[in-house]
C-alpha cells in the first residue's frame, strides 16, 4: 500500500519506526536515510543490518532504537539476511503459518516490507559476493547501501567506494601521495546488470525524489537496490550541520547524480526493456571544486602539484553525466 | 503440504541419505545450503526430494557457506526451523557464524559431514572440521554409522529446539566411510518421526509484526561476559536435555543412546578412546585382543560439546591404560581429546598410563591390526604401571617414527 506524503511537514511528523536518540554523530547522513527509508510506508517492515556504523549505534543492549524487527548477522551477510528473512516469510505464508497480526496485515494487503540496510564496506567490498547471490537468486527485499565512501566505524579506513584523491587512514594523504589512487566502483550499473527489478541512486538532501523511488522499489517484486549518497561529517571532516549543504553540493555537481535503472521484466521474469531515467537535473550544474572544498578530505587536492587530481575529477564527472543522458536518451 | 515419502522398515541407505531423509522427516522450512564433498549428497538428495514432492519448505542453494549458516540465522530468528550441511573448508568458512547462530540461541540443525582441512587440500575424512567447531557454543553429537547418523539428526531437532535449551545442534559422521558407506537402515515413519520432533516453537520471531524484536545486538564489557556465561550455562545444562530426549527415543524406537559410548568396559585394563567410525573396528580389535587374554575395551563420546566429564572419568575409573586416538593435526600440543579425557581423570583423583595416537588424518586407513598394536602397547604399559613409549605418537605414519613428550 503506497504511502501518501503531503509535505515535509507531514512526512517529518511520520510515526517513528526508528528512534533518533542513538549514538549517531551529529550530523550523520546515516539517521536521515533510514528514517526517510521507513517513513516512506506504512506497512510493516523488518530490517537486516550489516556491521557498521548503524549498527553498533542503534542497538547496543540493553537498548534498541527498532520499533520494527531487526537482525543484525555479521559485516558481510545483511543480504543473504534479509533474503532469508523474506524466504522464511514467503514459506510460513504460504504454509498459513504467520502470525496472526502478520496475517491481519497481509489480508489487508499490506505486506511487510524486508530491508537490509549496509554501509560501502560492507556493499561494495566484504558483502559483495552475499549481495550479489541474493540478488541472483532474485529474493524479494529491498537492499540500502549508506554509502560514505569509506570504513567509517572502524576509523576511516578506505574501501572500493572512496573515491580518488580522498585522504583516508589506509589511503592518506602524504608528501609524495595525493590519497586514494583508485576511482569509485560503479555499483549502481553493477547491480542493475544482475537484473534486477529497480536500481536507483539517491540522496537524503533530495527527500522526495528518495520516497519515491523507495516507495517504486516497495511495489516492484524481486531484489531492489538503492544506492543513498551518505555524507559523513567524521570522515569528510564537514562541520555537522552542513550536511544536507554537502549532500548538495554533490548532487549540483553531477558528482552524485540521482538516477534510476528499471529492467523491465515479463511474467517469466525476462527483461524486454532496460530504461535510465535521470530524475533530478540540476538548473546550474556546478563545478566539481565546489564540492571538493566544502569537504577536508579533499583539501590537499587544491595544493598546486595535486591540481591535476581535480581537473581528473571533473573529467570523470562529466563523462559519467553525459553517459547517464545518453543513456536516458536511448532509452537502454 | 508435502508427499508422505513411503518408506520400508528396512532401508539400505549411505550416512548422506540417511541425514536428508532425516531433514526430509524434520520439515525443515529454510534449508539453505552450499553442495561440498563429502556432504554433497546430502543436499542432492534434499533437493530431488524436493523435485518429486516430498518437501514443503524452501530450499535455497546460496553462494557459498558462509551464506549458507548466515542464512540458517536469518530464518531461525524469523522464526522458522532451519537446517543445512557441510564439511571441512565449507565448516571453516561458516565458522564466524557458528558462533553469531549459538550466540543468538538459534536452533538450527548441522549436519557434518567429517573432512580434513587444507593444506594439501584432502577430501577425505578426518575429525579437523569437527574439533574447529569444539568452542563455538554448539552442541556437537557423534554418529559412527548412517543408523546413528539419521538417529541423531532427528533428536538434533528435539534437542536444540527445547525452550530449556535453545542452542544449534551438529550431528557427525565421518566421511566416506560413513557418509558413502550404504548400511542397514531402521527408519521411522514420516508422521512418527513429525510427532517425535513435534512443531517448531518460534520464540521471538522477527515476523511478528505486533511485536518487533532485535537480533544480534552488541555488548561490551558491561554486558558480554554475563551473556557469554549465561549461554556457556544453558549449554552446561542441556545434558538433561539431551537425556530426556534420548530416553524418549529409546521408547520409540528401542535405540540406546548415552553421553558415553562404551564396549566392554565392565572390566576393562585397557580402553582405546576414539570418535567416528573407528569406534567400530576397535570394536573388533578388542574383542581379538580378548581371545588373546588382554582385557580390551572401548569408549567414545556421544556427545562431543557439552563434554560428559564426569561419565567418562567414571568409564575409566578401573581402566590402567588408556589411549586416546585423535583424528585431528593436533598443531602443537596434545590432541584435544587427550588433553580433555586427562582432565576428567586427573579430577576424579584417577591416574592411569595415558597415551595419545594421532591418527587417519586425510583419510588414512586405520586397520583393526593397527588398533591391535596400540592394544599390545597399552598393555605393556598397564602392566608395567608406566608409560613405556612417547606420550603422543602416530599411527599409520610411513617414514621415520615421529613421537612427541
Amino acid at each position: 500500500m503506497v504511502k501518501k506524503i503531503k509535505n515535509l511537514k507531514e512526512f517529518s511528523l511520520s510515526n517513528d519506526r526508528f528512534e533518533g536518540a542513538n549514538l549517531m554523530c551529529p550530523g550523520c547522513s546515516h539517521n536521515i536515510i533510514v528514517r526517510e527509508v521507513l517513513n516512506a510506508t506504512n506497512d510493516p517492515v523488518i530490517v537486516a543490518t550489516a556491521t557498521g556504523c548503524l549498527e553498533v549505534c542503534t542497538a547496543v543492549y540493553p537498548k534498541t532504537s527498532w520499533d520494527v524487527s531487526w537482525i543484525h548477522i555479521g559485516f558481510e551477510n545483511a543480504a543473504v539476511a534479509a533474503a532469508t528473512v523474506s524466504a522464511a516469510y514467503e514459506v510460513m505464508k504460504r504454509k498459513g503459518k504467520l502470525p496472526p497480526a502478520t496475517q491481519k496485515m497481509v489480508d489487508e494487503g499490506r505486506e511487510p516490507k524486508i530491508v537490509a540496510f549496509a554501509g560501502d564496506g560492507g556493499t561494495y567490498d566484504i558483502g559483495f559476493q552475499s549481495l550479489s547471490g541474493a540478488f541472483e537468486r532474485g529474493h524479494n527485499f529491498m537492499y540500502v547501501c549508506l554509502d560514505n565512501e569509506v570504513y567509517a566505524n572502524t576509523g576511516g579506513q578506505r574501501s572500493s567506494s572512496t573515491p580518488i584523491g580522498a585522504s583516508t587512514t589506509t589511503s592518506p594523504a602524504g608528501k609524495v601521495s595525493y590519497g586514494e589512487k583508485m576511482m569509485k566502483k560503479s555499483m549502481v550499473e553493477i547491480m542493475a546488470d544482475h537484473g534486477a527489478p529497480y536500481v536507483a541512486q539517491v540522496s537524503p538532501s533530495k527527500w522526495k525524489d528518495l520516497v519515491k523511488k523507495v516507495q517504486k522499489g516497495f511495489e516492484v517484486n524481486g531484489p531492489v537496490y538503492i544506492n543513498a549518497q551518505s555524507a559523513c561529517t567524521t570522515e569528510w571532516k564537514h562541520a555537522p550541520e552542513d550536511t544536507i549543504e554537502v549532500s548538495d553540493l554533490g548532487v549540483d555537481s553531477c558528482v552524485w547524480p540521482l538516477y534510476e535503472i528499471i529492467n523491465e521484466r515479463d511474467e517469466h521474469g525476462i527483461i524486454y526493456n532496460t530504461k535510465l531515467n535521470i530524475t533530478y537535473r540540476p538548473k546550474n550544474k556546478i563545478p566539481v571544486e565546489e564540492y571538493l572544498a566544502a569537504q577536508p578530505r579533499f583539501r590537499h587536492l587544491f595544493k598546486p602539484e595535486n591540481r591535476h587530481i581535480i581537473d581528473l575529477w571533473q573529467k570523470a564527472v562529466d563523462t559519467k553525466w553525459e553517459y547517464l543522458q545518453k543513456r536516458e536518451e536511448a532509452g537502454v | 503440504m508435502a508427499k508422505k515419502y513411503e518408506l520400508n522398515e528396512l532401508e539400505v541407505w549411505d550416512g548422506n541419505m540417511a541425514a536428508a531423509q532425516a531433514l526430509r522427516q524434520a520439515d525443515v522450512d529454510v534449508l539453505a545450503a552450499y553442495p561440498i564433498t563429502p556432504s554433497t549428497p546430502i543436499v542432492q538428495n534434499y533437493s530431488k526430494f524436493l523435485a518429486d514432492g516430498y518437501v514443503d519448505g524452501d530450499f535455497i542453494m546460496v553462494e557459498s557457506e558462509h551464506s549458507a549458516m548466515s542464512g540458517c540465522v536469518a530464518a531461525s530468528a524469523a522464526g522458522v526451523r532451519a537446517a543445512t550441511a557441510t564439511s571441512s573448508q565449507g565448516f571453516a568458512l561458516m565458522v564466524e557464524v557458528l558462533y553469531q547462530a549459538s550466540g543468538m540461541r538459534l536452533p538450527i540443525v548441522l549436519t557434518v559431514v567429517n573432512r580434513a582441512l587444507a593444506a594439501p587440500l584432502n577430501v577425505n575424512g578426518d575429525h579437523s572440521d569437527m574439533y574447529l567447531g569444539r568452542d563455538s557454543g554448539w552442541i556437537q553429537l557423534c554418529s559412527y554409522n548412517p543408523q546413528e547418523a539419521y538417529d541423531l539428526t532427528l533428536m538434533a531437532f528435539k534437542i536444540g529446539e527445547d525452550l530449556n535449551v535453545r542452542l544449534p545442534v551438529m550431528v557427525h559422521q565421518d566421511g566416506f566411510i560413513c557418509s558413502h558407506t550404504a548400511q542397514n537402515v531402521y527408519p521411522l515413519q514420516d508422521e512418527e518421526a513429525a510427532k517425535f520432533i513435534g512443531e517448531f516453537k518460534p520464540v521471538n520471531t522477527m515476523l511478528d509484526v505486533a511485536n518487533p524484536v532485535t537480533h544480534g545486538v552488541q555488548t561490551e564489557e558491561d554486558w558480554h561476559f554475563e551473556h557469554k556465561a549465561r549461554q556457556h550455562n544453558d549449554l552446561m545444562n542441556s545434558f538433561s536435555t539431551i537425556k530426556k530426549v534420548f530416553d524418549e527415543f529409546k521408547d520409540l524406537t528401542g535405540r540406546e543412546y548415552d553421553f558415553v559410548y562404551k564396549y566392554k568396559m565392565d572390566d576393562a585394563d585397557v580402553a582405546i578412546f576414539a570418535l567416528g567410525t573407528t569406534v567400530e573396528s576397535a570394536r573388533i580389535a578388542a574383542d581379538q585382543m580378548r581371545e588373546q587374554g588382554i582385557k580390551a575395551g572401548v569408549i567414545s563420546l556421544r556427545v562431543f560439546r557439552p563434554f560428559p566429564f564426569n561419565e567418562v572419568a567414571e568409564a575409566l575409573k578401573d581402566v590402567k591404560a588408556v589411549a586416546t586416538l585423535d583424528r585431528s593435526a593436533p598443531g602443537g600440543t596434545f590432541g584435544a581429546l587427550y588433553n580433555e579425557v586427562s582432565a576428567a581423570l586427573l579430577a576424579h583423583g584417577k591416574n592411569p598410563v595415558m597415551l595419545n595416537y594421532i591418527y587417519g588424518l586425510g583419510g588414512r586407513d586405520t586397520t583393526i591390526d593397527m588398533l591391535k598394536e596400540v592394544y599390545k602397547e597399552l598393555d605393556e604399559c598397564a602392566k608395567a604401571g608406566e608409560a613405556k613409549y612417547p606420550l603422543q605418537q602416530f599411527l599409520g605414519l610411513r617414514g621415520p617414527k615421529l613421537a612427541f613428550y
